[in-house]
């Protein structure tokens, strides 16, 4: 690991009584780099963020956080890092203005660099003309961003979000991203959980966690091309249920997952499955088959390396 | 109609000088899954509550099963299940006891919810866990534990406010079966969502802003509804293009989707070819250009835009 890391983790394990949750993890983030974590629920993405903030202690192996080893000294890590958890809380009878000065007070910011500070965070959140409102009145997104303004009010330079945009409008999502990309650019290096498959992409790198075991790690681009073991086609079709069974049964289909009204479908070779496929289905009586080749999304690969033992994980109706 | 099971007429709440629900009218019948989307804040919360007649509306009147609710609140109450957007679990229960606590609150027999909760324990890979204390669950177990719970008394409504909110890819695959299969059962359903690939699921949706209803149509009644087209392209880093498309003329608007952009244009014949030609002497290499159908986000967008109600 390279002395540029922000974030170096080395073997680093999680037992709760008998329960592993983490087994053994490494990897190191850079500076300004942005890094997701991907995994499904129950895979120890909180708890090693929270490891990793110097609020939990780790069972073995070792993490360090901006030069600090987060075993040894869990509050030096903690005054360098901002954390923004998977349930943040605000004062909703405190204003947005009194919120932030709240917060820097508990982060230990200087009351001379307070006001600086405080302005540059509601400059930065988009919060301007809301300075006064009271947190309770605002809308989800607005209360979001808020929450990350409160967890960068000291500068830290490593800054850890659990699923930050949980629950929150496409657009407000987008917005909070701009404000990610912004702080990476800065060099603050960023550690986001999410169950957002378009957020995925938006990182420069995922790591993949599934029942306390890094599966992969790459960037979107490169997690898309290795997970998927074949090529794609996207099929539209009306009756979804008789065309999933229909698919499965048909030679060279490998996958098949509903996405929205769509089925994806891996084949071993698109274009010559293609026409195959949709003769299949309308031999079978349904109208108005549809059969494109696309490339994979962060959801297929999300889909195909979780994919759990002993169970289908597409659903199948 | 025989099969409306849920009416709702000009139904509205104030909050002092906030409209947070503003006549509404809708109805939601057997075996449909009935959406509610729309931004933050734009009253699906409130809606729902009021439904589950856990708050009063100012105006208005509400049908269940041919039940005046706001007359006879107490007689709707086996009629419906609620699951509100924060789902009360004892963090001191196990996940088992949880289960349990709430059917029999419920009047679930017990031959009746176990079947049920050991389905959908399995469908959400929690069967491991079934002695954990909930307050030990990750939060997305917890959400899918409330889900459990709401689910194991399955009345002829069901309200779920975004109930699927910190749920993995796979698991609300599976939820959405379970979905299905109470849809084919005949329950009606209303739900809400920040997904919209689930909104994309749904029978019908209801496209809310400020608490008033701006559209209300099934996913493909709505895309017709959408002037113009959309244009996708696709690119590795689709920043320089957004920054490019969104100047040209007939773009009505430009969203970053993952890897590349979708652009709402007023006609695709004609701004195609423009676009490719701009994006190349720009220098932008892009993988593709091609007339898409629009996404359920897509179209809330237009739609809101059309309808002057963008912030
Ligand atoms: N008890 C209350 N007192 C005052 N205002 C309220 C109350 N409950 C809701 N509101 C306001 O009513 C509006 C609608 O809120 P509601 O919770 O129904 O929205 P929502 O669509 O569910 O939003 P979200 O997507 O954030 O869950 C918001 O502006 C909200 O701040
Ligand atoms: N205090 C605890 N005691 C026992 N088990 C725990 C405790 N805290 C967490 N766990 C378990 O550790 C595992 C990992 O939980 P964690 O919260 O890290 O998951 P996650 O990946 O963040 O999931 P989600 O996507 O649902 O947020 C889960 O099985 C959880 O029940
Ligand atoms: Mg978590
Ligand atoms: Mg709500």
């Amino acid at each position: 690991m390279t002395s540029e890391s922000r974030i170096t983790v080395d073997g680093l394990i999680k037992r709760f009584g008998d329960f592993v949750a983490l087994d053994g993890i490494s990897f190191a983030v850079g500076a300004g780099e942005i890094m997701g974590f991907l995994g499904p629920n129950g895979a120890g993405k909180s708890t090693l963020i929270r490891i990793l903030c110097g609020l939990l202690r780790p069972s073995g192996g070792q993490a360090s956080v901006a030069g600090i080893d987060v075993a040894s000294d869990p509050e030096g890590v903690r005054r360098r890092i901002g954390y923004m958890s998977q349930k943040f809380s605000l004062y909703g009878d405190l204003s947005v203005v009194e919120n932030l000065r709240f917060f820097g007070g508990i982060y230990g910011v200087p009351r001379s660099a307070l006001d600086g500070q405080v302005a540059f965070v509601v400059e930065m959140a988009g919060l301007q003309g809301r300075e006064d409102s009271l947190v309770a009145t605002l809308a989800g997104g607005w209360k979001q961003r808020l929450a990350l303004g409160a967890a960068i009010l000291h500068r830290p330079s490593v800054l850890f979000l659990d699923e930050p945009t949980s629950g929150v409008d496409p657009q407000s999502r987008r917005r909070f991203w701009d404000l990610i990309h912004r702080l990476g650019a800065d060099g603050v290096s960023v550690l986001v959980s999410t169950h957002y498959m378009d957020e995925a992409e938006y990182c420069n790198r995922i790591a993949l966690i599934n029942r306390g075991r890094l599966i992969t790690l790459g960037t979107p681009h490169e997690i898309k091309a290795r997970s998927v073991a074949g090529e794609l086609l996207a099929v539209e079709a009306e009756d979804v249920g008789r065309a999933i069974a229909a698919l499965r049964e048909a030679p060279g289909v490998r996958n098949v997952a509903v996405f929205g009204r769509l089925l994806h479908v891996v084949v071993d070779d698109a274009a010559a499955r293609a026409s195959e496929l949709k003769a299949r289905l309308n031999a079978l009586g349904m109208a108005g088959v549809r059969t494109e080749r696309i490339l994979p999304t962060m959801e297929d690969s999300f889909v195909h390396l979780v994919g759990r033992a002993g169970r289908s994980p597409e659903g199948a109706a | 109609m025989a099969d409306v099971v849920v009416e709702a007429r000009g139904l509205s709440k104030r909050f002092g000088a906030l409209t947070a629900v503003d006549r509404l009218d809708f109805t939601v019948r057997r075996g449909e899954i009935f959406g509610l989307v729309g931004p933050d804040g734009a009253g699906k919360t409130t809606t729902m509550r009021m439904l589950a007649s856990v708050m009063l509306p100012d105006d208005g009147q509400i049908e269940i099963d041919g039940i005046d609710v706001l007359r006879h609140p107490e007689r709707t109450k086996q009629h419906v299940s609620y699951m509100p957007q924060r789902f009360g679990l004892y963090e001191d229960l196990t996940v088992d006891e949880n289960i349990r606590f709430y059917a029999d609150l419920f009047e679930v027999p017990p031959q009746v919810w176990r079947s049920r909760a050991d389905a959908m324990l399995t469908a959400s890979d929690m069967t491991t866990f079934r002695a954990r204390l909930a307050g030990q669950l990750s939060g997305g177990m917890k959400q899918k534990l409330g889900l459990i719970c709401a689910l194991v008394h399955t009345p002829g409504v069901l309200l779920l406010d975004e109930p699927t909110t910190g749920v993995d890819p796979v698991s609300r695959r599976e939820f959405w079966e379970i979905l299905y299969g109470l849809r084919g059962e005949g329950v009606a359903m209303v739900i809400s969502t920040a997904y919209l690939d689930e909104a994309e699921r749904c029978d019908r949706l209801a496209l809310l802003h400020r608490g008033a209803m701006v559209h209300c149509d099934t996913p493909a009644g709505l895309k017709a509804r959408m002037p113009g087209a959309m244009i996708e392209i696709m690119a590795a880093d689709p920043r320089p293009l957004w920054e490019i498309v969104r100047t040209l003329p007939g773009v009505k608007e430009v969203l970053l989707v993952g890897t590349g952009v979708h652009a709402h244009v007023d006609d695709a014949d004609r701004r195609l070819p423009e676009i490719e030609q701009a994006i190349g002497a720009a220098g932008v290499a892009a993988s593709r250009i091609a007339r898409v159908s629009p996404s359920i986000e897509d179209l809330f967008v237009a739609l809101l835009e059309l309808n002057g109600k963008r912030d």
